[in-house]
């Protein structure tokens, strides 16, 4: 995460000092991490935007308990995450099963519909993107915050409210799947990123 | 920032070329002692990539990457992966994003820190009331039993509780439980108004999340 200007703190500090304008500094430093991050657990975008403004504005009205025991970004995640928790709760999703694999239905969805986007989508994002929607929330979650969000596993344990031990397990089981997903429906995309 | 992050990836792919080109004798040795299963092959590797193995650990997974066609292999696989992670771009909202947020920060306050409303005499009260009740209740069923020693010759007292025997309309109308009861409902509402002028205050404030 590289920061130019002034610092997280230092932003904060003049926020809680009234001035509020500043706070847009600290919007657009993270609104991507945030938005890959609720992207994560929601899939449309617009939902994902209407909770990505939601965990800014949270952030904001409690910027004052914000104690700089963590890193900003890892106590920012944490409302995300929290948010889309409480998001899909409402929606009444199944929220049951976010340590399991989304659904079989769901998932066969995915993949039948996957060899069209190939055909139109052979970038590396949307690669990345559709194997890693073919995951779970959990998965997905522990590899968005580990590779996008540059969170070490203790702050990754932190947020999902894990021991980093157990993030550990569950990263290395992330990319194993991840790694089976992109060879089974992205080879020769997996060797191009080799060749580079 | 992502040519950055490449040579990154580039570094740590430079000393295991170098190990490429020699030969270790003591390979086929360390390799018997390290018979790992897929798995815990990859788990190594992952932290070998990751680099949170140790100095030791580093310099013989190097020696095995280099001499072990499988563990080459394996190790370029899960490189692939974490090379794609890297060079990946995060998504982004709407250009508008940032206008909208500050546009719904404006109509809010921030709310002030957790700790300067919630007081800490409310804490205590709350925790000096439920230690009132469980000591209440412990001198309580303690007066209710029976000591009586059976044997002279027994230094350990017998004695007996019957559930069934205690008298609870005497210890209900008894002065020392009203007094105890009185003093646990002032307590109550002693907390209740605070806990309510804490909320009133915090609502001048902003709400809280």
């Amino acid at each position: 995460m590289i920061t130019t200007g002034l610092s997280d703190t230092e932003i904060i500090s003049r926020v809680l000092q009234r001035e509020q304008t500043a706070f847009s500094q600290i919007v657009e430093r993270y609104q991507n991490y945030v938005f890959s991050l609720v992207l994560r657990f929601v899939e449309n975008r617009e939902d994902a935007e209407e909770i990505a403004q939601d965990v800014f504005v949270k952030a904001y009205r409690s910027l004052a308990d914000f104690r700089g025991e963590s890193k900003f970004s890892t106590w920012l995640f944490t409302i995300a995450r929290t948010s889309c928790i409480s998001f899909l709760r409402k929606r009444k999703l199944d929220t049951q099963s976010l340590d399991n694999e989304r659904t079989g239905i769901q998932l066969a969805n995915k993949e039948s519909g996957f060899r069209a986007d190939i055909v139109e989508q052979k970038s590396r994002h949307a690669m990345l993107n559709e194997s890693i929607s073919m995951l779970s929330v959990d998965d997905s979650q522990v590899l968005t915050l580990f590779y996008k969000g540059e969170q070490s596993l203790e702050e990754i344990g932190k947020i999902m409210r894990l021991d980093p031990n157990t993030v550990k397990v569950k990263l290395h089981r992330a990319r194993q799947r991840l790694k089976d997903k992109m060879e089974k429906y992205f080879r020769h995309e997996v060797h191009e990123i080799q060749d580079d | 920032m992502r040519y950055m992050k490449y040579r990154m990836i580039k570094q740590k792919e430079e000393p295991i070329k170098a190990d490429l080109a020699n030969d270790s004798g003591s390979f086929a040795s360390y390799k018997e002692k390290h018979m790992d299963t897929r798995q815990q092959m990859e788990e190594r590797l992952w932290d070998f990539i990751d680099g949170l193995s140790t100095a030791d650990e580093q310099a013989s997974i190097r020696q095995l990457i280099s001499e072990d066609p499988a563990w080459r292999r394996r190790y370029n696989d899960l490189m692939n992966v974490d090379k794609a992670m890297h060079l990946d771009e995060l998504d982004a909202p709407s250009l508008r994003f940032t206008k909208n947020v500050m546009e719904q920060i404006a109509k809010y306050h921030v709310a002030p820190a957790t700790k300067n409303y919630i007081n800490q005499n409310v804490i205590r009260g709350i925790t000096a009331f439920f230690l009132i009740m469980i000591a209440g209740m412990v001198i309580y069923f303690l007066g209710q039993i029976h000591w009586s020693a059976t044997s002279t010759d027994n230094l350990v007292p017998q004695y007996s509780l019957d559930a069934n025997k205690l008298n609870w309309g005497k210890a209900l109308n008894s002065t020392s439980v009203n007094i105890f009861i009185l003093v646990n409902v002032i307590l109550g509402l002693i907390l209740l108004d605070k806990y309510l002028q804490a909320r009133k205050k915090s609502g001048n404030h902003g709400e809280t999340v």
